[in-house]
């Protein structure tokens, strides 16, 4: 059976890096005493897939990963065996059980939300909020995106969902849905550059404290959006 | 959660974060106000060498047990982070609490190589420690800054280091920790002062302050004589053993690395020592007496610590697992108890033979893996110096019985340097590689050779004698030596008919001759280790940040003469730095070894017949396995 594990990650796992997430979780169900699914062969692995890399630095609301188990004592129990198990800063949101024949998570990827907020001393000039908003409000909003060969300037404007701010100063949030999938992912970061450069500014390293709140899949039909958190597909157990 | 001791900016803009934040599986965080005593315990290495290491995973087991004790772990910043700190002026910090290491009671420092001791020095400074012991008693009583507590194998020979630390514990930690941290709280319940702890310390066994200590030198320079400064203090400090490794600490929930690190396994140390008396070999004194684990003890500490870490691996650890009494029976446990769980099962140290090559092929990937040899030397006749019980029927029939069963890479490790070495002995390093090739190409035939020929690669390391080994009076060769004895190891594998199947790599001399001196040095050396880390060298074990020049400088400038550490012949009535210690093993012992080694005379291992080291003073372990009798004495002892 496949198992959608939605996890949170804050504190200072921000500070682990998506590889060693992957690692911390391999051992995370072997100490739980899950019966995992392993492929097959010499150096046999657990079937394991992980929705979208996380950054350095980002926390999370909304993570996921897909296993394979053999046997099982119902999704309570997973989720308790893996609350057991985790780390200060790691807490698990939901254990579900998956459809045969549902994509795996990372292929169902379709967009994720963030908020953004300035870390302190690293705001733009009084008034960016509504700055950033006409900003948004234009048609088209052209980048320049690195590329592994090139550079290459596109509109991001499509790919943006949605973008609105809440409260003011220092207590702004901004809060965007953007395209997450794998022919069409967005950056928060970059989506303040490219505001920032319009702004005048450059977009410092450490400016932003960046937050995914949730990842989403596309349950829409002819070419409707119709997003869903990745565990919305999924079932109790 | 504890806040993080470093800022995003720095955390953000440093190669790998999760060497700094803590917080890991079964790291072990308490109350701050619940405790009485805090220890910072320390590799001076970076994290993944530090994390990797058993013995600070045994003593943060054994501290944390102790209700009131919290140990924390602290490793060396890497050079990106040691510059930030450096600039800002952050103190360095326990990983759990976050807290600076200075507002801690004790900065508890493993030395495993010589080649650490410039981190040694880093650390200190990053914790705002004064770096000399002397200076460290401020103002009033002299509670400003941690006591600095040493140990490892490096402290058989503290003396280039004795300066930088308060105290040193000699021998293994299991046993006199607890009595040493209640002297403590009692000292600073009756308000005593820095001084008056580390005079009590010294009474304790296997404790050394070197400062309570004066050493006399010769007008040649070598020691005249080492006598304690105040009363009641030993003039001899023996090592201190856990003669019952069956009942004694092992920690069951080690702490679980995020990042990639060394050694990121479980590891069961099946036994303590090695009965097989290498001359070259400090560890295979220093540790005697051999001691084996229950063999029950570790198949429940197998089974705890995979559920407790979630590792896909376990490796057994021991200086030669062969000579391990209940191999056969763990590892048919642990194959069953693995192989359904998917957990990989690493042997090293084995010595090749039928038993060893069945037991890999059930455990490893033979496509994957690679034989290892360690001859040591090229001809029998230097193996004989130097007692390595390894011979070239052994070797050749090892690796016939491993081509057969489809291996077709074999690792070679050799020494260069070694007491007596001659030209011809360094020749058969080339030969014996070449037969071993020649053993490929018979056994197996064209067809079945997976990738045409056989991949041998020979290894050379420099021989560095160190203390308490039958070696101690060895004269080191100097680095041009060296270089010569490496490029004709060249020019000889180059000579062999199967030259194209045998690679050929040789460490660097400049570092080995360091270590050298490091190794067997006295305390005039500790301003050269000073000097040099005011140059900037730090990581010296890391070739990249290894500064040879600077280091010369600093000999040049503090006035210390390397060669009279390394290429000296001692004389046989010398007495060394480290006489003053006692390991077990007697000096009357090293040198009948020394002495048989020039005679080109073998010794038998302590199974076969016991050579009467010394090491049956600590009443146990292979010095009195199957005796009979009441007395406990070894019969087979001269």
């Amino acid at each position: 059976m496949k198992v959608r594990i939605k996890f949170a990650k804050s504190g200072a796992m921000r500070f682990i890096g998506h590889l060693d997430v992957m690692r911390f979780f391999q051992k995370a169900i072997r100490r739980a005493g899950i019966d995992v699914a392993y492929s097959e062969g010499f150096s046999p692995h657990q079937i394991m897939s992980f929705a979208a890399p996380l950054g350095v630095g980002l926390t999370s609301n909304g993570e996921y990963l897909d296993i394979e188990v053999r046997s099982h004592a119902g999704a309570e129990d997973m989720k308790r065996r893996l609350e057991a198990v985790m780390v200060e800063g790691m807490e698990i949101l939901s254990v579900t059980a998956l459809e045969e024949g549902t994509r795996n998570a990372m292929a169902s990827v379709a967009a994720a939300e963030y908020s953004v907020r300035f870390r302190q001393g690293y705001a733009p000039d009084k008034g960016w909020e509504d700055r950033l908003l006409a900003f948004y409000d234009r048609p088209v909003l052209t980048v320049k995106k690195k590329t592994k060969k090139s550079e290459v300037e596109i509109d991001i404007k499509p790919y943006i969902y949605q973008l609105s701010v809440t409260g003011k100063g220092k207590d702004a949030v901004v809060h965007m849905l953007v395209n997450a999938s794998s022919s069409g992912n967005i950056k928060p970061g970059l989506v303040m550059e490219a505001f920032l450069r319009e702004d005048g500014k450059e977009l410092s390293e450490f400016a932003l404290e960046i937050r995914r709140e949730d990842t989403f899949t596309d349950t829409g039909e002819d070419g409707n959006r119709k997003l869903v958190p990745l565990d919305a597909v999924g079932a109790g157990f | 959660m504890n806040k993080l001791a470093l800022k995003d900016e720095i955390l953000l803009r440093v190669e790998k974060p999760a060497r700094y934040i803590g917080n890991e599986v079964n790291a072990v965080v308490k109350d701050r106000k619940l405790v009485d005593v805090r220890i910072a315990m320390c590799f001076p290495d970076v994290y993944e060498i530090g994390m990797s290491h058993l013995g600070i995973q045994i003593l943060y087991d054994m501290f944390n047990r102790f209700e009131d004790v919290w140990c924390e772990r602290v490793y060396s910043p890497w050079v990106d982070l040691d510059k930030i700190m450096r600039e800002e002026n952050i103190p360095l910090f326990g990983l759990e609490s976050q807290e600076p290491v200075k507002n801690m009671d004790f900065l508890a420092i493993t030395i495993q190589y010589e080649m650490c001791y410039t981190n040694i020095l880093q650390i200190l400074d990053l914790s705002h420690i004064p770096l000399r012991a002397r200076e460290r008693e401020g103002q009033g009583k002299g509670w400003d800054v941690p006591i600095v507590i040493g140990g490892g194998p490096c402290v058989y020979n503290p003396e280039p280091i004795a300066e930088f630390f308060d105290l040193f514990y000699i021998g293994e930690g299991e046993t006199r920790y607890r009595e040493l941290l209640d002297l403590y709280k009692e000292c600073r319940r009756k308000g005593e002062s820095r001084r008056e702890f580390l005079r009590k310390a010294a009474e304790l066994p296997g404790m050394y302050v070197p400062m309570f200590y004066q050493v006399e030198y010769k007008e040649d320079g070598t020691i005249k004589g080492m006598e304690p400064t105040e009363e009641g203090i030993p003039k001899t400090i023996r090592k201190e053993v856990e003669m019952n490794l069956s009942d004694t600490y092992y920690p069951k929930k080690p702490v679980v690395p995020f990042i990639k690190v060394t050694q990121d396994r479980v590891v069961l140390e099946i036994q303590r020592g090695c009965i097989r008396g290498c001359r070259f070999c400090q560890a295979g004194q220093i540790y005697r007496p051999v001691r084996e684990r229950d063999v029950d003890m570790l198949k429940e500490y197998a089974v705890e610590m995979l559920k407790n870490t979630g590792h896909e691996e376990i490796s057994l650890s021991s200086l030669s697992s062969s000579d391990y009494s209940g191999l056969p029976e763990l590892i048919d446990f642990l194959i069953e108890e693995c192989g359904e769980r998917k957990i990989n099962i690493s042997l090293p140290s084995l010595r090749i033979d039928a038993f060893s090559l069945d037991v890999m092929n059930k455990v490893q990937d033979i496509k994957k893996s690679s034989l290892t040899f360690a001859p040591e030397a090229g001809s029998q006749r230097l193996r004989n110096v130097i007692n390595k019980g390894l011979t070239e029927e052994d070797i050749l029939k090892g690796a016939g019985l491993a081509f057969e069963g489809g291996w077709t890479r074999v690792k070679l490790y050799f020494m260069l340097g070694l007491p007596t070495e001659t030209e011809e002995d360094i020749r058969e390093i080339g030969a014996l590689s070449n037969k071993i090739a020649a053993v490929f190409y018979e056994t197996v035939p064209k067809d079945r050779r997976v990738n045409g020929r056989v991949q041998i690669v020979a290894s050379t390391s420099f021989f560095i004698p160190k203390p308490f080994t039958p070696f101690q009076w060895a004269p080191m060769c100097t680095k041009d030596e060296f270089l010569e004895k490496a490029y004709l190891t060249r020019s000889a594998i180059k000579e062999q008919l199967n030259q194209k199947s045998i690679k050929y790599n040789w460490h660097e001399a400049d570092i080995s001759v360091l270590e050298g001196v490091l190794a067997r040095g006295d305390r005039q050396i500790a301003d050269v280790i000073e000097r040099a880390y005011r140059k900037g060298c730090i990581y010296d074990a890391w070739s990249e940040y290894f500064h040879n020049d600077a280091w010369m400088e600093a000999f040049e400038e503090c006035g210390v003469d390397p060669d009279f550490y390394t290429i000296r012949e001692r004389y046989a009535e010398e007495t060394f730095p480290w006489d003053f210690l006692d390991c077990g093993v007697k000096k009357d012992f090293l040198k009948r070894e020394w002495e048989k080694a020039l005679a080109e005379n073998v010794s038998p291992n302590c199974r076969a017949y016991c050579q009467g080291c010394g090491a049956n003073q600590f009443g146990g372990g292979v010095c009195f396995e199957n005796r009979k009798g009441s007395n406990g004495k070894d019969k087979r002892a001269e």
